[in-house]
């Protein structure tokens, strides 16, 4: 099942991408 | 033009929310309420939202996605140099040149998926274009996912487009 179907599963996906990209915000960073 | 930024600023802070606010209009209001609408037997349809509403709401959206776009790669790139940030500060050692940088990738992306995947899209399925009902499906489609996609994407856009002057909410 696609999550991007539901509105709930499409702003998880929004979440979980935000959380994975903050970290590699970080390593690119440097910090 | 230095002195000119503000309005630059102040303008990408304008089209950012009307584009931002039709895409949240779409998906949680428009889109469920063309479902409900069709499936409505004694109803008055979703003709009319088809008819009056889309298209000028489409026309709104579309061009605020490029309004934001231009005065935000416009800004990032006087305050911050002409490629720093979409090279996303790499060796700079500068979170808010990688924050910005992130921000305005995922807002370019955004803005791809508006112009090459929604509005092509949807000009078929509003019938500005002319398609078989086939077509009319596919394009309903991948017009919905560009758009859940963009959504989706938001989260983090405007997560990063604060973090540039207010620090990331977790990490």
């Amino acid at each position: 099942m696609n999550p991007l179907d539901t509105i709930k599963g499409t702003l998880i996906a929004g979440f979980v991408l935000a959380a994975v990209l903050a970290y590699l915000a970080k390593c690119i960073a440097g910090m | 033009m230095e002195e000119l930024l503000w309005l630059d600023r102040a303008l990408h802070i304008f089209f950012g929310v009307l584009w931002i606010g039709l895409l949240y209009y779409f998906n949680f209001v428009q889109v469920p309420a063309m479902a409900e609408a069709a499936a409505d037997a004694d109803g008055p349809g979703p003709a009319a939202i088809g008819k009056y509403v889309a298209p000028r709401a489409l026309l709104y959206f579309r061009h605020a996605a490029l309004g934001t776009w231009i005065t935000g790669a416009y800004y990032m790139m006087s305050t911050y140099g002409h490629t720093a940030a979409w090279k996303l500060g790499w060796g700079l050692e500068s979170l808010s040149i990688t924050y910005i940088g992130i921000g305005a990738w995922l807002g370019t992306i955004m803005l791809f998926n508006v112009w090459v995947l929604i509005w092509p899209n949807q000009k078929k399925i509003l019938g500005i274009v002319p398609a078989t009902d086939e077509e009319k499906a596919t394009a309903k489609r991948i017009a919905f996912l560009a758009s859940r996609s963009n959504t989706a994407m938001s989260i983090p856009m405007l997560m990063f487009m604060m973090a540039t002057t207010h620090g990331l909410p977790f990490f």
